[in-house]
């Protein structure tokens, strides 16, 4: 019955899979002037992985970077912080981002900027020493790996290696995409950064195995007709559930990008990127490179 | 009549799940990260000195100490634990000044009383208490009782060092330099503060002991109670409106099934919060985010269903068959799209900690809910419905005919 279905309506399925240099290009050419700015910019890597302190203030009146450096000044700690405002935690910020503190400098700098202005109150302190910034860059690429090495090894169980094959591919294209585009917007990047690294591969990966899941099916369901055909028609009837659980994830992404408050935002931002790029290779690109390893093979 | 008796069993079976996940949520609560309630995490570092290398026995000293002075800050619920060989985590809830706290727990608050040369005359160890005190003047002071080996120590000093001063040093900070007047036996007092609450933190330090060793802290992260309210209550609307949003989504996609995935998706939100309470699981910000991404994970294992029922009916199968064969398919696709993302969830729970490993926890348990839910409750509810004109025809679960 599933044969006559997929094979009456073989003729009039959209042809993705036949257009597949043009996804390639697509991205190969995103990845590309990312990778430029990585190499060119590198990564904005924040304290949790160089180290350093930050500390933010809540203010209700107008407070100025400078008022804020003299108060650093005058208690000699810090003087060459990085001074911001920021925005989104409800009220005025102040954001001081400077080197490994001692505890004392700390509250040194907490008690003279509340004693300065009298509406500052204390929002969070972060203080990462050297040892422990190596550690968490260490665990994040450890993380990283394992993930893949996980991956691969799941799904060369429960598919064939080729298919594990591609999802690597994929897996590295999706990533690839989210550090070049936040290397280009210069964004800082932090563990939860690397906690939305592994989510997407996730994501990805579990989007791209609902396809070669019918890939799978369709290998024997449809065994007379060449694979290309096969695949092209796993891609298209998966193509709904594809976008529409894109669309609801992306939907819930934005909702706490929008309304979560500043101190998510990068990391849903990250999520964002992501899952499109991951959305994006489950259809245009996991698929097409089963096609071409398949033709590579064949020949 | 069987069919319908069937079709109460499984309202009853959803009713009573969802009737134990509200009694598991409202008997336990969600426990709350110290990023959403304020509070501060401090990784404390043990240093080596020439006397004395780190082992277990100097962890342990530490330990002690740290939670006494803990305790006497009179901090709520702290946790102090080791980590690793040289580390200690502390964990304060709902501190007020945090900062300050992590100042006075790390410190390694050897008291000394040194001539002016420099040389230490006396430790801290013959103190055997020290209290936060007025002097007759009325100034803030640190008043000392030594114990009776200390008394006579101290008796014999002072005699020596009459008209000569004696310095008075927490660690390398001196706190008073006063010249001995008299000899000075059981009692003694420590001026020069400025208010009494600086008084008191000395005054705990010395009263609980030095550390065996010094300790560096190596990692902070405080979070002030504004903050964390602050968070709690953004990241509460911000998932609401994205619930919202997917339900209106789902409605407008999928028809009547879509109403019922919304229905679902309220369902799949009560088990979390319940199962989430009974495991008590820490809830973080980034955690909050990883519960609302597993609502997109739970809308997902619904679309491959309805999917899956659509493929069915379009086929020409009538409802109650394409459920069955559509459910059956369905499954492998979502354990198999499941499995890696666990799988993920767990490799960074291992490999991290704090705030993202509380994140890799609610995503693991909001997937392993999302599936029990796909599996127990939208399979239920479809069959409840399969009879129902609604789910009968073509029209729903947008399905089109040509």
């Amino acid at each position: 019955m599933k044969i006559n279905l997929s094979g009456s309506e073989r003729g009039n399925k959209v042809d993705i899979l036949g257009k597949r240099k043009i996804w390639y290009t697509v991205s190969i050419v995103i990845i590309a002037i990312g990778l430029l700015f990585l190499l060119i910019n590198g990564l904005n890597l924040g304290i949790d992985f160089n180290g350093g302190t930050l500390m933010e203030f809540g203010v209700e009146d107008d407070i100025t970077t400078e008022e804020v450096r003299a108060v650093l000044e005058r208690i000699e700690i810090a003087e060459d912080s990085k001074i911001q405002h920021s925005e989104g935690s409800g009220e005025n910020g102040i954001i001081i981002r400077t080197k490994t503190l001692e505890s004392e400098e700390i509250v040194a700098i907490d008690n003279a900027i509340k004693a300065e202005f009298n509406s500052a109150e204390m929002l969070r302190t972060e203080m990462v020493g050297p040892t422990i910034g190596r550690e968490l860059r260490i665990n994040a690429l450890l993380a990283l790996i394992a993930a893949s090495i996980a991956i691969v090894a799941y799904i060369s169980f429960r598919f064939e290696f080729r298919f594990a094959a591609v999802s690597i591919i994929t897996l590295m294209h999706d990533i690839l995409i989210t550090l070049g585009i936040f290397a280009i917007l210069g964004r800082e990047v932090n563990t939860p950064f690397v906690a939305a690294l592994l989510t997407i591969v996730g994501y990805s990966i579990n989007d791209t195995i609902v396809i070669f899941d019918r890939i799978r099916e369709n290998m024997k369901l449809m065994h007379k007709v060449p694979f290309v055909e096969q695949a092209n028609t796993a891609v298209v009837d998966t193509l709904p559930r594809s976008i529409n659980t894109s669309i609801t994830t992306l939907i819930t992404i934005l909702a706490i990008y929008f309304f979560g408050g500043a101190s998510i935002q990068t990391f849903m931002l990250a999520l964002f990127i992501g899952m499109f790029a991951g959305t994006y290779s489950s259809i245009f690109v996991a698929s097409p490179l089963l096609v071409t390893w398949q033709k590579k093979i064949s020949k | 009549m069987r069919y319908k008796q069937k079709r109460r069993i499984k309202l009853i079976i959803i009713l009573a799940i969802m009737a134990f996940a509200a009694f598991l949520y409202f008997q336990h609560g969600i426990n709350l990260g110290l990023d959403l309630q304020g509070g501060a995490h401090i990784v404390l570092q043990a240093q080596p000195t020439e006397e004395r290398e780190i082992n277990d026995t100097v962890m342990s000293g530490i330990q002690s100490v740290i939670e006494r002075r803990v305790n006497q800050l009179g901090l709520s619920e702290p946790l102090i634990q080791r980590e690793g060989s040289d580390r200690i985590i502390v964990e304060l809830p709902a501190v007020d000044s945090p900062n300050e706290a992590i100042n006075t727990i790390g410190r390694t608050a050897m008291l000394t009383f040194r001539n002016s040369a420099g040389e230490v005359l006396m430790t801290g160890e013959a103190v055997k208490d020290a209290r936060a005190d007025h002097d007759q003047y009325g100034r803030p002071v640190i008043a000392f009782t030594l114990s009776d080996e200390g008394s006579e120590k101290f008796a014999n000093i002072t005699r020596q060092y009459i008209g000569k001063k004696i310095g008075i040093y927490l660690d390398d900070e001196r706190l008073t330099n006063p010249t001995v007047q008299a000899v000075i036996e059981e009692r003694g007092q420590i001026t020069g503060y400025d208010t009494i609450q600086a008084a008191e933190e000395d005054a705990i330090l010395i009263r609980e002991g030095a550390l065996p060793v010094p300790v560096e802290v190596i990692e902070t992260r405080t979070v002030g109670p504004t903050l964390g309210s602050i968070s709690i209550q953004k990241s509460i609307r911000a998932g609401l409106i994205g619930l919202l949003l997917v339900a209106i989504y789902m409605v407008f996609y999928y028809r009547f099934p879509g109403v019922l995935a919304a229905v679902i998706l309220a369902i799949y939100g009560l088990i979390l919060m319940g199962t989430m309470a009974g495991l008590q699981a820490t809830l973080t910000l980034p955690g909050i985010a990883g519960l609302i991404l597993s609502i997109g994970i739970a809308v997902e294992a619904n679309i491959i269903i309805f999917e899956r029922i659509k493929d069915e009916l379009k086929s020409g199968k009538r409802l109650r068959a394409p459920s069955h064969s559509g459910f059956t398919r369905a499954y492998t696709t979502i354990i198999d799209a499941n499995v890696t993302t666990i799988m993920t969830a767990l490799i960074l729970a291992y490999f991290t900690s704090g705030t993202v490993r509380g994140f890799a926890v609610t995503l693991g348990i909001g997937i392993i809910v999302s599936m029990f839910t796909a599996f127990f409750v939208t399979r239920n509810v479809i069959d409840i419905f399969a009879g129902s004109k609604l789910l009968r025809e073509n029209k729903s679960f947008g399905v089109r005919k040509g």
